[in-house]
């Protein structure tokens, strides 16, 4: 048995409250506790990368983190990267990819390219896929994903590209 | 299961002291939670040292990077003067895991695990790093290799934490690697590993490191390996004379990643690659 613990945490910008037990991973608490069903459960051992958040703005799996752990930083899931009922462009590159088929792998992969192309807004095919390593997907063969990754990172550069031009 | 996250280090040594019950340190998590969810361990306290500022950042001074335990592999990425000093262990931590377990993954962790494989120990061993201990009575430095005992065995003694690894600045002319063997590159555990670092004087190598893992029990500095390099420009006579006393170091296994004889074997082969790697780095013209 392990005692409770109230967590009080922002996810995705809210501010949410959830009690849990002490031994709970974060996995869970946001399965169970906070309804975000985006969060998937492959492995439960960091092995597959279907539990990909960030947390403060690091990318990591919900399984190896407390549940506990979260209180007082920022987690940023799936259900974040829309805005406005609009998809992000990751999210409609995969669909115009066909980047997924059964989609248990489709969030963890693009929470983890999200946080790539944050960081490197121009990565080569290599490092694409050794961003997403730690993302298995045993559906499409990777080669699909790879390819929406990389449109999208291009259309990305573009837009920022006109933004910039827009701004001077 | 009690969790605690103490903000100083006193703090966090004092709760692991008092416990009677298991008490289990929670830096990076990568390991614990697995052991968690596995049920092979049933902690009664896990301390949580992420709280503590001293341990979640680096920390450059004039002779030394403390590099605090709760430190994730990122961070040591993101650590410009650090990836300049120590380029080969920065590399090892990297090697550990996904970007996802980068987020999380500590070098202390990976020390304190003490599997034979840990890919960050040779090259702290190689760069001649301490753990900082903390414990009821105080603050001991110990040379990394004197932590592992053996697989899943260190010799911190009971309510003692490592609160930092301590790394010198390198010497002028001094040059580090880190290469492991691994089936897959990503994501998988190393068949040999091997951290290397050398000094050299006149284009010569004036002092070496050699640090097998994967291969033993427990890490293993070859000071025969090193000894074979000293004087050398790395010629061939010398790089397979250091080859031969790190195949003569090994006291491997068999396992599902490879026999015993293949261990041998490649050990002295990706030594011979680190040496060439460390040499360049420090300098010198192969």
């Amino acid at each position: 048995m392990s005692n409770a613990q109230l967590v009080s945490t922002k996810v995705n910008g809210d501010v949410v409250e959830f009690a849990c037990p002490t031994d709970e991973a974060l996995l869970d608490s946001l399965r169970d506790r906070v309804g975000l069903t985006g969060v998937k459960e492959g492995c439960g051992t960091g092995d597959c990368g279907a539990c990909s958040i960030t947390l403060d703005g690091e990318l990591v799996c919900a399984c190896l983190v407390l549940g506990v752990e979260a209180n007082g930083r920022e987690i940023g899931t799936v259900e974040g990267l829309s805005e406005d009922g609009q998809l992000h462009p990751l999210q409609q590159s995969f669909i115009d990819h066909a980047a997924l088929q059964c989609g248990i792998c489709t969030p963890g992969f693009l929470v983890a390219a999200k946080a790539l192309l944050d960081r490197n807004p121009d990565p080569t095919e290599t490092e694409i896929r050794y961003a997403l390593a730690g993302n298995l997907c045993r559906c499409t063969g990777y080669d699909k994903i790879v390819r929406a990754v990389q449109a999208t990172a291009k259309d990305l550069r573009k837009q920022s590209k006109k933004a910039g031009s827009k701004r001077k | 299961m009690r969790y605690e996250s103490p903000v100083t280090t006193r703090d966090a040594v004092g709760l692991l002291a008092k416990e009677k019950g298991a008490a289990y340190v929670l830096a990076g998590g990568t390991d614990l939670l697995v052991r968690l969810k596995m049920g092979s361990v049933e902690p009664a306290l896990v301390v949580d040292i992420k709280r503590i500022p001293d341990m979640t950042a680096i920390k450059a001074t004039k002779a030394a990077f403390r590099i605090g335990a709760g430190v994730s592999g990122a961070q040591i990425g993101r650590d410009k003067a650090l990836r300049k000093a120590w380029p080969g262990l920065v590399e090892a931590a990297q090697l550990i895991g996904s970007d996802q377990v980068q987020g999380r993954c500590t070098i202390s962790g990976n020390l304190c695990n003490a599997s034979p494989a840990a890919d960050s120990v040779p090259a702290m061993v190689a760069a001649k790093a301490k753990a900082v201990i903390a414990g009821k009575g105080g603050r001991r430095k110990l040379p990394v290799e004197d932590v592992i005992l053996g697989p899943g065995r260190t010799s911190l003694k009971q309510g003692e934490l490592i609160e930092a690894i301590e790394v010198p600045r390198p010497k002028p002319r001094t040059g580090d690697a880190y290469l492991r063997f691994t089936p897959r590159t990503e994501m998988d555990i190393a068949v040999v590993g091997v951290g290397i670092s050398l000094t050299l004087e006149r284009g010569k190598v004036k002092a070496a490191r050699v640090c097998l893992g994967a291969v033993a029990p427990t890490p293993v500095l070859v000071p025969a390996a090193a000894k074979a390099l000293v004087g050398s420009k790395l010629e061939a006579p010398a790089l397979a004379a250091m080859g031969a006393a790190c195949s003569a170091a090994c006291n491997p296994i068999d396992d599902k990643r490879g026999t015993a004889a293949y261990r041998i074997r490649v050990a002295s082969v990706l030594a011979q690659r680190a040496a060439k790697i460390a040499f360049e780095r420090a300098g010198g013209k192969l």
